[in-house]
C-alpha cells in the first residue's frame, strides 16, 4: 500500500482573504496540521482550483487533502474527490459569515479560522477512504422475499420481477388473494370513480402464476429469519411440517390486517342475528353472484343501514382509536350493490364525518345520484334479529331517534397482522435472560404471532409505531422500517385502502431492490445512502457490556455465544450510536472514529487563563443542528467566536470521551446540538438525540470529580430552521460561561 | 453532479419538489441514471414553503437536507433547474425530448458570497413567500436553496444595475449575456412530478380574496407563520399589519365543488387543524390565547391522523362549526371579515367577525405551464393517471392531491415502475 500523503488547500476567496491573514492560515496547516503540501488558491471551487487538487492527487501522489473553504455543505460539486479522504475546514460559513465584523473581532476571529485548519487536519491524519463492506462477496443475493400473498404481496411480487429480480413469494393460507379474495367487486382504481370494479385478484394470480421469476409457497410461514440484506438466511415451514432454507437479498413483509372482531361490539349488535361486518356483507354479495344479496336466512332485504366507525376512531379507549380509512368508500361500494341491483332498497350509510378523501369525493358523489341516503348520526344501539334496529342521535336534527333495516352492516377497522410488539418483548425478554422462567414461557407464547421470526437480539419481528402498525415514524421517508432490508407495506404498515395498498408494495419492492443493490456494492442505506464506511470493531478489546447490541436502534448487532457483538454491517445504518455507547471505544468508522473527533477537540489551541478568552466545544448533528449553524451564516447572524464546532453523524454517536477530553484540556463549556428526542423524535437515528441526553445525565458525577460546575455541558434541542436560535443560544450559552467563570482545568491539559 | 448521460437507459423526472427529488434519487440510488429537472431555480418545490408538517409539527427542511445530501452524494443523478419539457416525442423505452433552459445569468461559479446582491437595490415579488415579501432582483432563493446559486431577475439585465450585479462578481459568475437554450435528450422513461398549485382562490366570488385584504389562503398563511417567512413568523394580517388573534379557517375552499374542483383535496382538513397550533405556538392558550375555528363539512383526518385531530378538538383555543361558509362580508370600520352562513349542527344561522379568514384552497393540478405530451392520461381532475404506451408515469401530487408522506410513497413506487421500463428495453434490445 502507497504511502499516505497529506495536502491542505486553503481558499482565499469569498472575503476569506481580506479577513485572515493567509499566511498564518498556511503556517499553522504545516507546521502544526503536519500537512507534507499547503496551497492557497483564490477561487479553489472553480475549474482552475479544482484541476490543481486533481493534479496534485495524480502527480503527486496526494491520499489526504484538507480543503479549508466554505462549509461541507457547500461546493460539493467542485470538491468531489472520490479517491482521496477529504476534511473541509469551515471558514466561510464557520467563521467569516458569523463573527462580528470589525478590527477589534480581528484577533478572535484569526484564531478561530487557525482552529479550523488544525481540527481539519488533524481529523485528516485520522481517516481513511472508506472502501465499502469488506463482507460484500458474501452478500450479493439479490432475491426478495415476498411475506404474504394478498393483493399487497402479489403487487410487490410482480412489481420486483418486472424489473427483473428474483421472487419468492410466501402465503400461509392455501391460495392467494388474501383478504382481496373474498370481496365481490373493488373501489376503482381509476376513473370514471361511478361503480365498483372487478376485484382482478384471479387475473394477478394467474401472472403470478405465469411468471417464471415468481415462485409461489402456498400454506407457508417464515419459521425463522437470519442473516441481513444480502444475505438473509430463511428458513419455511409448510403445514404439512417441513421445513426448506433459502437465501434473499431483501423482504417485504405485507402481511395484511384483520377486521376488527365485531364480537367485540355488542352494544351495535355484533353476534346478533343478521348485523354483518363489512367482510360479511361481502360474503353475502359473492354468494349472490351479481344477483340481489339475500340475507343469510334467505329473505329479500329491503334495507339496508351501514354503520360507520364501529368500533373506531374510539375515544372511550376499549375500541380502535384510529380511522381505518377505507371504510366510507367501502360501505358507498357495497350501498352500490344494493342499488345497482335493485334501485328500490333502501340503504343508509351512517357517518360522523364522510372520509372519501381525494377522487372518492366523485365515487360518493356517484352514489348519492343513485339514491343512497347519508345519514350525519352516531349510533348508540344496534339490535339484530328479523327486523334490526339502529338507535343513533342523528346530529343535524340534534335528536335522538332510530331506524328499521332488514340488514345492518358495521364497518370495522383493520387491525394489523405486525407480529410481536417489540416494546412488549423487550420487557419480557429482558427478565427472561435474567433467569425467570415464567418469563421464558411468556417470550415463547408471545413468538407464535410472529411474522418473521427474526433471530435478530433486539426482537422477532420490524418495530411497531402506533396503535400495532409497523409504520415509519418520518414523514418524508414512509418506508423506514428501522429494520434494514425488511420493507413493511399494505395495511399491516399503516390502515389503508386497496388502490393505496397496490401502490405502496410497488414502492417497498423498490426499497428492497435498492436494498440488495446497496448491500451488493458494500454501501449504507437510506438515511446515509451511498455510505462506503461501515463499523469496525477491535473486539480484543471488548468488555462485552452489551451496550451497543442493546443501543443499535436499527437492530444491526447481535450476540454470539460469549456475549461478544456480532456486526451486521449490512444492516448497519452507519449513525454510529454503538461507537458513542462503546465505554471502552472500540468500535470505529474509517472515516469517522473516536480518532477523527478526539483529535479534533485536542487539535484547538486553548489559550492559557490569564488570555481570558473561553473555548467552547459544539457537537452538532450534521443533518439539523450543523445546518442551522451554516444558515445563520448564510443570513450573517453573528455568534460568539469562542466556538469550536465539529459534525457529528448524529448525537448517538458523541462519546462522551470527547467530552472529559475537552474538559481535561481546558474547554470551558461543552454544547451537544440534536435533535427533539421524545415521542414525536426527529432524530433521523431515532434515538440518537434521546441517547446524548441520557449519557450526559450521567456525567454529572464525571463533573464533579473534575471539579466542574455541571453547566459546563449542556445539551439542546436545535431544529434545522433555528438559524437565529441556534445564534442566540450560543451567544446565551457564551454569556453564562462567562458569568460562571473560566475553567479550572486550563494549563493542565 | 453532473456525470450522468442521457441514453434510453435514462430516466427524466420532471418537477423537483418533494415528489420528484424522492422519485429521482430511489432510481439513482439503484445505480440508473437520472435527470431531474425543475422549472424554478432551486429543488424542494411547494414542501419547502412549508413552515412544519402534520402530524409531527417537525420542519420539512430535515427531510429536505437528507435529500440534498444524497442528491449531493450521487453521481447517477443530474440537476438541471430553470429547464422545463417542451416537447416529448418517440414511445416507451425512447422518448426523445426537448428541454428549454431559462436564463439564470448566474454560471456554476456562483459562491453565493452575495456581494452582486448588495449593489442591487431592484426588488421583485418573492415567489417563495407567494408574493408577500419582495426580494432584491439579484437573489439566493432560500437559506437552503439548491443549488446554491444565484439568481438575477430579468428585470435588471439590460440595466446599470445588472451591469452592478457583474462587476461586483469577483468570479466572473454573472452572465448577462445568457440565452435561452434548448437541449434535446433521449430517455427510456418519464416520470412526471409536476405536483400541485393552490386552488385561484379569487375565482370562489362569495368569499370576497379578492376583494378582503384580510382573507388569505393556507400557503399564504404558511409562509406568514414561518419564522424564516415575510413577518418573521408573527401572524400580521395583510390589511393593517395588525396582530390577528382570531382565525377563521375555511374548509373545502374550493374543493369538493362542481362549480370549482370537484374533488376533494385531501390535504386541507389536517393542513387546517395543524395550522391551527399555529396560532397556539404564537399566542400559547393562557389568557392571551388566540382562537382559531374551523368552519367545515366533513373532517378528513384518516388513519393514525385521527390522533392529531382528537387532540387539536381537546385544544380549548379551537373551536369547530359544521358548515359550508355562505359568504364573507367585510366589516368597514376594522377590516374583519363577517362569515355568514348556517350551521347544520341544529340549523341556525350565524354571522361571525374575524381578525383573518384563512382559505383552505384546494390542489389544482399543475398542468397549465406544463407541456404533457398528448399520450398522457388524464383523469377528469387532470390528475396524471399514466401514459397510453406505459412508458411513463405520473407521481406525487401530480397524479392525486397527496400529502407529502403519500406523495414520497408515490414517487418511490413511479421510479419502481420506470425502472421496469427500462429494464424491458434493455431486455428487448439484448435479445
Amino acid at each position: 500500500m502507497a504511502d499516505n500523503k497529506f495536502a491542505a488547500y486553503i481558499c482565499s476567496g469569498c472575503g476569506i482573504g481580506d479577513a485572515f491573514k493567509m499566511a498564518a492560515l498556511e503556517k499553522v496547516a504545516t507546521k502544526e496540521g503536519k500537512m507534507s503540501m499547503v496551497k492557497s488558491h483564490p477561487f479553489l471551487c472553480n475549474a482552475e482550483g479544482v484541476q490543481m487538487i486533481r493534479d496534485d492527487i495524480a502527480n503527486e501522489a496526494v491520499t489526504h487533502i484538507c480543503i479549508a473553504a466554505c462549509s461541507r455543505r457547500a461546493k460539493t460539486e467542485a470538491f468531489n474527490f472520490p479517491t482521496v479522504a477529504m476534511s473541509r475546514a469551515n471558514l466561510r460559513e464557520g467563521v467569516l459569515w458569523v463573527v462580528a465584523a470589525g478590527a477589534e473581532h480581528d484577533e478572535v476571529r484569526q484564531e478561530m479560522a487557525e482552529d479550523y485548519i488544525r481540527m481539519g487536519c488533524a481529523e485528516i491524519k485520522k481517516m481513511n477512504l472508506p472502501k465499502g463492506n469488506a463482507n460484500r462477496d458474501q452478500t450479493r443475493n439479490k432475491s426478495i422475499l415476498v411475506v404474504g400473498g394478498g393483493m399487497t404481496g402479489m403487487t410487490a411480487a410482480l412489481a420486483a420481477a418486472e424489473a427483473g429480480y428474483e421472487i419468492v413469494l410466501v402465503e400461509k393460507t392455501d391460495a392467494l388473494g388474501g383478504f382481496a379474495a373474498r370481496l365481490w367487486k373493488r373501489v376503482p382504481f381509476s376513473g370514471p370513480y361511478a361503480a365498483p370494479q372487478a376485484t382482478g385478484v384471479a387475473e394477478m394470480a394467474a401472472s403470478i402464476g405465469a411468471n417464471a421469476r415468481i415462485k409461489v409457497h402456498l400454506n407457508t410461514t417464515v419459521a425463522e429469519t437470519g442473516g441481513a440484506p444480502g444475505r438473509f438466511k430463511i428458513k419455511l415451514a409448510t403445514e404439512s411440517g417441513s421445513v426448506s432454507e433459502l437465501t434473499v437479498g431483501a423482504i417485504v413483509q405485507a402481511s395484511g390486517f384483520t377486521p376488527y372482531d365485531i364480537g367485540k361490539l355488542p352494544e351495535l349488535g355484533g353476534g346478533q342475528a343478521n348485523v354483518v361486518d363489512q367482510a360479511g356483507l361481502e360474503a353475502l354479495a359473492k354468494a349472490a353472484n351479481g344477483g340481489a344479496i339475500k340475507r343469510a336466512d334467505g329473505k329479500d332485504i329491503k334495507s339496508v343501514v351501514f354503520v360507520q366507525c364501529a368500533g373506531q376512531r374510539d375515544e372511550t379507549g376499549t375500541h380502535l382509536p384510529y380511522c381505518s380509512g377505507h371504510c366510507c368508500a367501502t360501505s358507498i361500494k357495497q350501498a352500490m350493490y344494493f342499488k345497482d341491483a335493485n334501485p328500490e332498497v333502501d340503504t343508509v350509510v351512517m357517518y360522523d364525518d364522510l372520509r372519501v378523501p381525494g377522487m372518492g369525493e366523485d365515487f360518493y358523489r356517484s352514489a348519492q345520484q343513485k339514491g343512497v341516503i347519508f345519514t350525519k348520526g352516531k349510533a348508540s344501539k344496534v339490535t339484530g334479529g328479523d327486523s334490526c334496529k339502529v338507535e343513533f342521535a342523528d346530529l343535524i336534527l340534534d335528536e335522538q331517534t332510530s331506524i328499521d333495516a332488514d340488514l345492518v352492516v358495521l364497518a370495522t377497522g383493520q387491525v394489523a397482522n405486525a407480529g410481536v410488539n417489540l416494546d412488549a418483548w423487550t420487557e419480557v425478554n429482558t427478565l427472561a435472560e435474567g433467569g425467570d422462567e415464567g418469563a421464558k414461557q411468556k417470550r415463547t407464547e408471545m413468538k407464535t404471532i410472529s411474522i418473521l421470526n427474526l433471530d435478530y437480539r433486539q426482537g422477532p419481528d420490524v418495530p411497531q409505531f402506533k396503535h400495532g402498525f409497523a409504520d415509519s415514524h418520518f414523514i418524508c421517508f414512509p418506508y423506514e422500517t428501522r429494520r434494514t432490508g425488511i420493507y413493511a407495506a399494505g395495511p399491516m404498515r399503516r390502515p389503508m385502502d386497496m388502490l393505496q395498498a397496490t401502490e405502496d408494495a410497488t414502492g417497498a419492492a423498490m426499497k428492497a431492490i435498492q436494498a440488495v443493490e446497496n448491500a451488493a456494492a458494500g454501501r449504507a442505506a437510506h438515511p446515509r445512502a451511498g455510505d462506503l464506511s461501515y463499523p469496525i470493531a477491535r473486539l480484543e478489546g471488548c468488555t462485552q457490556c452489551k451496550r451497543c447490541t442493546v443501543e443499535c436502534p436499527f437492530g444491526a448487532i447481535d450476540e454470539d455465544e460469549k456475549r461478544f457483538p456480532v456486526f451486521n454491517e449490512e444492516r448497519c445504518r452507519r449513525c454510529g450510536t454503538c461507537m458513542g455507547a462503546c465505554p471502552v471505544r472500540v468500535i470505529s468508522f474509517e472515516n469517522y472514529s473516536c480518532d477523527t473527533v478526539g483529535m479534533q477537540v485536542k487539535a484547538v489551541n486553548v489559550p492559557d487563563e490569564d488570555e481570558e478568552k473561553p473555548r467552547i466545544l459544539i457537537l452538532a448533528c450534521e443533518n439539523d443542528a450543523y445546518p442551522a449553524l451554516d444558515m445563520a451564516g448564510v443570513q450573517r447572524l453573528t455568534y460568539s467566536a469562542y466556538v469550536r464546532a465539529i459534525p457529528v453523524r448524529c448525537l448517538g454517536s458523541v462519546n462522551t470521551i470527547w467530552i472529559t477530553d475537552a474538559l481535561n484540556q481546558g474547554f470551558d463549556g461543552v454544547m451537544m446540538m440534536g435533535c427533539k428526542k421524545g415521542d414525536d423524535y426527529q432524530c433521523h437515528f431515532v434515538k440518537g438525540s434521546e441517547m446524548a441526553y441520557y449519557r450526559m445525565s450521567k456525567i454529572g458525577d464525571t463533573l464533579t470529580q473534575l471539579g466542574l460546575e455541571p453547566e459546563r455541558v449542556v445539551t439542546e434541542e436545535v431544529a434545522i430552521t433555528d438559524n437565529a436560535r441556534v445564534a442566540k443560544l450560543i451567544n446565551d450559552y457564551a454569556a453564562q460561561i462567562n458569568d460562571i467563570g473560566l475553567s479550572p482545568m486550563k494549563g493542565f491539559g | 453532479m453532473t456525470a450522468s448521460i442521457a441514453t434510453s437507459q435514462g430516466i427524466l423526472v420532471v418537477g423537483g419538489g418533494i415528489s420528484g427529488m424522492t422519485a429521482a434519487l430511489e432510481a439513482a440510488e439503484c445505480g440508473k441514471q437520472v435527470i431531474l429537472v425543475e422549472k424554478t431555480p432551486s429543488l424542494g418545490g411547494r414542501t419547502a414553503q412549508l413552515y412544519r408538517y402534520f402530524p409531527k409539527m417537525c420542519h420539512p427542511s430535515c427531510g429536505m437536507e437528507i435529500n440534498l445530501k444524497r442528491i449531493k452524494g450521487n453521481p447517477n443523478l443530474r440537476v438541471m433547474t430553470m429547464t422545463e419539457v417542451i416537447a416529448v416525442s418517440g414511445t416507451r423505452g425512447n422518448y426523445a425530448v426537448t428541454l428549454k433552459v431559462t436564463p439564470r445569468y448566474v454560471t456554476p461559479d456562483c459562491t453565493a458570497c452575495g456581494e452582486c446582491g448588495k449593489v442591487v437595490a431592484s426588488e421583485v415579488a418573492d415567489p417563495f413567500n407567494y408574493g408577500l415579501s419582495k426580494v432584491k432582483a439579484a437573489y439566493l432563493p432560500h437559506a437552503m436553496a439548491y443549488p446554491q446559486r444565484y439568481v438575477i431577475d430579468p428585470l435588471i439585465v439590460d440595466t446599470a444595475e445588472g451591469e452592478a450585479a457583474k462587476a461586483a462578481c469577483k468570479y466572473g459568475a454573472v452572465d448577462l449575456g445568457m440565452k435561452e437554450e434548448t437541449i434535446q435528450i433521449n430517455v427510456g422513461s418519464v416520470v412526471w412530478t409536476t405536483g400541485w398549485r393552490p386552488y385561484d382562490a379569487a375565482k370562489i366570488q362569495p368569499y370576497g380574496y379578492d376583494r378582503y385584504a384580510n382573507v388569505i389562503t393556507s400557503v399564504e398563511f404558511e409562509r406568514l407563520c414561518d419564522p424564516h417567512g415575510p413577518t418573521g413568523g408573527k401572524i400580521l394580517r395583510p390589511g393593517d399589519g395588525k396582530e390577528a388573534r382570531n382565525i377563521a379557517f375555511i374548509q373545502c375552499a374550493g374543493s369538493r365543488d362542481e362549480n370549482h374542483l370537484p374533488h376533494c383535496s385531501r390535504i386541507c382538513c389536517m393542513a387546517s387543524l395543524k395550522q391551527t397550533q399555529y396560532v397556539r405556538e404564537a399566542y400559547g392558550d393562557g389568557e392571551n390565547a388566540g382562537k382559531s375555528t374551523i368552519y367545515y363539512i366533513d373532517i378528513r383526518a384518516i388513519d393514525r391522523l385521527e390522533d392529531f385531530y382528537r387532540m387539536v378538538q381537546q385544544d380549548p383555543t379551537v373551536s369547530f362549526v359544521k358548515s359550508k361558509v355562505a359568504r364573507i362580508a367585510e366589516n368597514k370600520e376594522n377590516g374583519n371579515p363577517v362569515l355568514h352562513g348556517v350551521d347544520t349542527e341544529g340549523y341556525h344561522r350565524y354571522a361571525t367577525e374575524h381578525d383573518l379568514v384563512v382559505l383552505a384552497v384546494g390542489m389544482e393540478a399543475e398542468v397549465t405551464g406544463v407541456k404533457l405530451p398528448e399520450d398522457i392520461i388524464l383523469d377528469s381532475s387532470n390528475f396524471i393517471e399514466g401514459s397510453r404506451d406505459g412508458g411513463m408515469f405520473g407521481a406525487g401530487a401530480a397524479s392525486s392531491p397527496l400529502d407529502v408522506n403519500r406523495s414520497v410513497q408515490s414517487a418511490t413506487a413511479a421510479s419502481l415502475k420506470a425502472i421496469q421500463v427500462i429494464y424491458k428495453t434493455a431486455s428487448t434490445e439484448a435479445a
